[in-house]
Order: C-alpha cells, then structure tokens, then sequence
C-alpha cells in the first residue's frame, strides 16, 4: 500500500498505541494535520507549544506512557525547548514530532527553518531529522522505543514537508534493532549479593528512593525491600509517593528543603542504598560534606549516573525495578531456608533514632484561627479536601516545596513537578496533559504560584476546549515568593523586581473570561468550606485562587552550597548565624 | 601526560554523528586535544580516533556519557604502551639553496618524504607519533618554518585484539 509520509506518521503512532497527541499546526507540518482529521487518536489543540510539551510531560508522569506533542518547524520548534530540557533532566518519556521545510531547502535560511536537531541535541535523548519517507516508521517506532526504554526521556523526530508529502510502502513491525543502543536490564548477580552483604552489616542504612523508581513502576518492589529488611525509606522531590510518606518506615523529603529528618538520617547514615536516584546537588548540598559516613549501593539503569557525584562502593547498572525484583528474591530464597536473619540488619536503634528526629522537629506553621491565611495551610487544606485520589501537579517556587513537604504522598505518579530543570509554567498544561492520560475518575489538582500562573495560563482555553476538568488551584503570595525569601535572607532583605501585584489580573475575572467557575480565599476561616465548593464541581475545569500571607518562608532550608549539616529551621536561625558572624 | 587516554570509537555513519560527540564535549566541559575521524571497511562505520585529558573518574564519565548516544556503537581505551599512535605531519619549510641539503638529511633521519619542492621551499610529510613529530618541528624550527598542518592521532592496538572483538555486530566489507 503506498501511502504519503504525512499518513505514515498517523499509522505510526496508531500502530504504537498513542491515544493522545498534544499540538499545534503551522505550515511545515501542515501535511500531517490533514490525515489526522481521520487518525485514530484524540488530538488537543493547545496555546503554545510550550504548552503541548509540558502537556505530554504530564501525561506522560501521570500514566506512564510516552507523551506525544507535534508542531509545526522553526518558531514552533524553539517553543519547545524549555519543554525538552524539562523532560530530560526529569527523565520523562516524550516523542516530539516537528515539521522542517523542505529538504531542498534545508540550510537556504528558507521561512521558519531552524536547526532543530542541532538546537535540540543537547537536551533530547536523542533525536533525528528525517530524509525520506520510507523511513518515516522506522524513526518514529526508533524514537518512541528510546523514549520509554532504559532512562526515559525526550526524542524529538524532525520531519521535512517533502517528506511529508512523498509517497512510500507501508510497512510495520514491531522489532527495533539499534545496535548503538542496548540499556542494561538485569543487574549483576555478584553486584547484587556484595549490596546485599553491604546492607546486612550496616548499623544505620537508609534507602535514597529517586525518580528512577517512579518512572519504572517500582513501588511495590521497593515497599517490599524495605519492609523486610526494615529499612528507613527517604525519597527526594522527583520519588514522593513511591513509598507511602504514612508509612513508619517513611522519613522524609532530603535536599535544601527537606524534611530535617530525612537530611539528618543521610547524614548520620552508614550506608546509603540509591536507587534511581543521582545525588543532585540540590539534595546533597555541599558533596564533600554530605553523608559522610556513609558507604554507597548505586542502583540505576543509567551507568553514567553511578560514580558521577559520589563514588560508589557497590554500582548495579539495571531497571531499578527488575533489580528490587532479583534483590527480593534472594532474600525470599533466604527466608524459605530459614536464613533471612543473617542478612537483616539490626535497625532498631536506628529506627528510635529516626523517630526521635522526627518527632523533635516537625514542619511548623504558626496559622492564626481567623484572618491570614498561611500558604501551608492553603495546601494542607487542598490535600484535605481531595484526598489521596487526586494527583498533584505542582509549579516552581514556594508552593511547590510546600505541597512537596506537606502532601503525604501515598504512591507514585500522585506527585508530578519540574524538578531538575525547575520550570515555571510547568503546571497548567502538565496538570492538563496528566488529566488527559488519567482520565474521569481520577482529579487532577495543580497548585501553582502567582508568578507561574502568569506564564501559561493561556491553556486554560485548551482545559476548556477539549473538556478537560482540572482544578487549578493558584496560591497567590503577590510575589515570586521563593525569589523574594532568597532576597531577604541573602541579600539582606532587599527586594528586587519581585512584586506582582495580587490583583493583576484579576483571577476571578479571568475565570470569567474562560467561561469556569473561580472562587476566591482570603481569610483562613473560608478555606474548607470554598475548597469543598470547589471540588464540587467536577465536570468541567476549575480556578481556585488562595491569597495568602505574602511573608511566609520555606523551612527547613539548607543556604545553596552549605553542607546539610547547616540545616536551618527557621528564619531567626539564620539571622543569628550571619550576626554572629559579623560579631 | 598521565592524563592523556585514547580512546577509539567506532560511530554508525550517520548526519550529525560528530557534533553529538563535539557537543557532547563542550556541554559538560570535557577537554579533547585531538580528534580524528574516518571511514572503515564497513561504509556503515566510521572510526574515531580521540584522545582526551582527563583524570580517571572524569574518563569514566566521559566513555559513558558517549556511550549514551544512540549512534555510538563501541569505546576502546587504547593504553597508550600498547598501541600504534600515528600523527600525519605537513611541513614547508624555507629552503634556499645554502641550507636544502641539510632540511633533506634531517628529514631523512625521520624517514620523512619530500613531497613538494619550490626555489625556496621544501614541504615534508612526516608521520609517526607525537613526540617524533615535535622533535622534527625541533630541528627544521631554525630553518624557517613558512607553515604547517598535522592530523590528530589515529590509533590502533598492538597485537591480533581488534575493537569489534567480543562485539555482537562484525564490520562487513560493503563497497
Ligand atoms: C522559567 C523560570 N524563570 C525563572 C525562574 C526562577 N524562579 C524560581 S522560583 C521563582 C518564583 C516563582 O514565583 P511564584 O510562581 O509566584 O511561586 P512562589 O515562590 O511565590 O510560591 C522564580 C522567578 C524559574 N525557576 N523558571
Ligand atoms: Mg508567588
């Protein structure tokens, strides 16, 4: 059957299962958007293409599937940029298709052409400009394949008009062969019983839960490990959820603000048990100070990330997955003979130990019983509202800290944010394209910041359009709050264009404006009952403005390039340090 | 020169197969002293040839990081006492009459050839491995060197091992 590269893109992404594709359509792509209208899968016509690569980050996180976005080349391609770099640092599995001019006119500076493959190679995981149409399903079955597979992350696939328009012979198998490419799976079986020697011998283990986890699907695995050999579980920004923060064992958030708990049991440890994770800076502080103590398992699917920061004492390359499940079964085949004890470590100690720091130094909020309304107690308040059914899409900045340190997260996928690149403007279409993949039954609640808001709200249109009933949820602090709390304490409270007006726009307005409803929280008494309000509604998207104390800051806070030793817990503290200092 | 490594690299033969491996480079700040590429007997597989400074952590980093790219289909470390390392070297030098003869015995002694004469010049190509080509640069210095060019290394190991041993894919002669 001959068809044109415009209908082989279609019946590649039907042959590969993708339900939904976020886009915009300009003139390169043109040719694609004219088989859609038949294609077998929904396509959301949205604002901005930041906006469809945010989205397919969303629903990719939410469902675990590949997120697929599509525009159209030069302008449109850019756009994407921001959006690429978010899911390569977060590991996130997106296909990007974009359009390219003609290959007669490649390298001409023809309308809309740019070098995307040459802008978008350092952020993608890979990516491919496309000569002919004949290879047109090969590239895009190759892309979806390294999207998803080994370390996820973006593949972008450029495709030229005349591509688009030749003619080929339709063809389809499922088999991939790239030859360059062959992820690890299976970790090392002698790798795999030196960690398990290394864990029954420590005194204060603690297993650093990462993203790896969330991306492969692995807390059960992980619930299971931890909880036969009692091991106290951390789990950073990118893990909340992939093991229960109600969960005893359960210690906390690490990093600059984290959990004091869970920074200080790093730091007290004696071997760290890594999985998916990558010891980024923002959650080991100053290296050289950072768990000093403690020996290192690295387990990741991708090699270069063990050794990278922190030697290793025993590396495990594999799907952190299929690790926990060799890992597992060890111990089971232990456990038939009647030897588990011999390789369960005695944490008891450690555990009263963690306990204590829990305890002694728990998230404070100072809420007055009526008036001001805390940022914190804004989002506990959302979290008491929606429950552990909803998934979280947060934005960056204050807010996203709070609802990462203040929502007991009880699995993965319930928790989706920017956190290696730090975007903001991440949340309304991420919340939108999680919400796409998630479907009716289960509420998508972004909680955004003023300032992040602003900066993609155009997709509200998008939510509205294509019916797509988020609750976005904005905690309106009137200012780039995390910007403004890094002005106060560092540069001695002067505070440089980082004001936004509470009322511009106004939020209300704007609801009106798209057609949905909005409601408005001021005083802390109104909180349950508007929130519930809120929540009421169900079928079609929902903005929620929460004005809070614009003062408030972020603690516990690790000051960047401290070590974590210098853990702060409040403002004062550091007041105290920097006098005592200029003393 | 401790922490000068060798590193042969076979690529599939694909557009943009070598700025993935420069930008890689220059993105995580990597420090490459040569670089040199070609074809091998399999049109599908090119050969690079790419000698880096860097310390042991940061090397290991660096054959991982190339190997994350899609079109990198094998990294050799060539211990540099147990390989081949050849540099190709072009000299002209200023050569009038009164000092011709000596320019052609120096380059003798390297087993250099004369591959272009004019009135008052003398262009050799020399090959071998670096140091030999400094210690040529040395000498032919005070005759007047008018300009030069010099590859980057390509390098092979010593013995029968070769870099598609142990490998799943054979290069294939395809002409
Ligand atoms: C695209 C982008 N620009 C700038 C920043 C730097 N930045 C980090 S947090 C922040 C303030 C965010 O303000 P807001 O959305 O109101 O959140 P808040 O901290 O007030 O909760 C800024 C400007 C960023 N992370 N991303
Ligand atoms: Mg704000």
């Amino acid at each position: 059957m001959r068809i044109t590269g415009a209908q082989a893109v279609m019946k590649s992404l039907e042959a590969l299962g993708v339900d939904t594709v976020f886009g915009y359509p300009g003139g390169a792509i043109l040719p694609a958007y004219d088989p859609m209208i038949e294609a077998g899968f929904e396509h959301v016509l949205v604002r901005h293409e930041q906006g469809a690569v945010h989205m397919a980050e969303g629903y990719a996180q939410a469902t675990g599937r590949v997120g697929v976005c599509i525009v159209t080349s030069g302008p449109a391609a850019t756009n994407l940029v921001t959006g690429l770099a978010d899911a390569l640092m977060d590991s996130v599995p997106v296909l990007a298709i974009t359009g390219q001019v003609a290959t007669t006119a490649i390298g001409s500076d023809a309308f809309q052409e740019a070098d995307v493959t040459g802008i978008t190679m350092p952020i993608t995981k890979h990516n491919e400009l496309v000569y002919s149409a004949e290879r047109v399903p090969e590239a895009i079955k190759e892309a979806f394949h390294v999207a998803r597979s080994g370390r996820p992350g973006p593949v972008l696939v450029d495709i030229p008009k005349d591509v688009l328009n030749d003619t080929m012979e339709w063809a389809w198998n499922d088999d991939v062969d790239l030859p360059g490419y062959r992820p690890t799976v299976r970790g090392h079986g002698k790798m795999i019983r030196e960690a398990i020697d290394l864990v029954a011998a420590a005194e204060r283990p603690v297993i650093y839960a990462g993203g790896g986890l969330a991306r492969a699907g692995a807390g059960d695995e992980l619930r299971a490990f931890a909880e036969r050999l009692q091991l106290p579980v951390v789990t950073t920004l990118m893990a909340r959820g992939v093991f229960p923060e109600t969960h005893e064992l359960a210690v906390g958030m690490p990093g600059m603000h984290g959990h004091y708990a869970a920074v200080k049991a790093f730091q007290e440890s004696d071997l760290l048990i890594t999985l998916g994770a990558r010891f980024d800076d923002r959650v080991t502080g100053k290296l050289d100070d950072f768990a000093p103590h403690a020996r290192v398992v690295h387990v990741d699917v991708d090699p270069a990330e063990i050794g990278k920061n922190r030697a290793v004492d025993v590396p495990i390359v594999g799907d952190v997955k299929v690790v926990l499940g060799q890992i597992l079964k060890v111990l089971d085949d232990k456990d038939a003979k009647g030897t588990l004890a011999a390789l369960t470590p005695d944490t008891a100690d450690w555990r009263r130990r963690i306990a204590e720091l829990k305890r002694d130094h728990p998230l404070r909020v100072d809420q007055p019983e009526t008036g001001v309304l805390k940022p914190q107690t804004a989002i506990t308040g959302i979290y008491q509202e929606w429950g552990d059914d909803a998934v979280y899409v947060a934005g960056v900045g204050q807010h996203q800290m709070w609802a990462a340190q203040l929502i007991p997260y009880t699995r993965a996928r319930q928790w989706i944010n920017s956190g290696g690149l730090g975007t903001m403007g991440f949340a309304v279409p991420a919340a939108i394209g999680a919400k796409a993949g998630v479907g009716r039954d289960t509420p998508v609640v972004a909680i955004d910041g003023d300032g992040c808001f602003q900066m993609t709200f155009q997709e509200l249109a998008t939510a509205v359009q294509h019916d797509i009933p988020v609750t976005f949820c904005v905690i309106n602090n009137g200012y780039l709050g995390m910007v403004r709390q890094w002005q106060h304490l560092f540069y001695d409270d002067r505070l440089s264009h980082v004001a936004l007006p509470q009322d511009l726009p106004d939020l209300m307005k704007l609801a009106d404006a798209y057609g949905i409803p909005g409601f408005r929280v001021e005083a802390v008494e109104d909180l349950a009952t508007t929130l519930t309000k809120a929540h009421a509604i169900t079928d079609q998207p929902v903005l929620v403005e929460l004005r809070v104390d614009p003062d408030e800051m972020v603690f516990p806070m690790i000051p960047s390039g401290a070590s974590n030793d210098e853990i702060l817990e409040t403002a004062d503290e550091w007041h105290a340090r920097v006098a005592a200092q200029q003393a | 020169m401790s922490d000068r490594h060798i590193l042969s690299v076979l690529v599939e033969n694909r557009p943009g197969v070598l700025t993935r491996i420069a930008g890689m480079f220059a993105r995580r700040n990597y420090n490459i002293h040569s670089l040199a590429v070609g074809p091998t007997d399999d049109l599908k597989i090119s050969r690079l040839t790419i000698v880096v400074g860097a310390e042991a952590v940061q090397l290991e980093q660096i054959i991982k990081q190339l190997n994350k790219l899609v079109h990198v289909l094998k990294i050799l470390e060539l211990e540099e006492s147990e390989a081949v390392e050849r540099e190709m070297q072009l000299v002209k030098v200023t050569a009038p009459a009164s000092t011709r003869s000596q320019i052609i015995e120096i380059a003798e002694v390297f087993r250099a050839k004369i591959v272009d004469v004019d009135h008052d010049s003398i262009t050799i190509e020399a090959a071998g491995n670096p140091g030999k080509l400094e210690a040529l640069l040395d000498l032919l210095e005070p005759y007047g060197i008018r300009e030069m060019v010099r590859s980057g290394t390509i390098a092979l190991s010593r013995g029968t091992r070769a870099i598609t041993d142990g490998s799943k894919f054979r290069m294939r002669r395809v002409v």
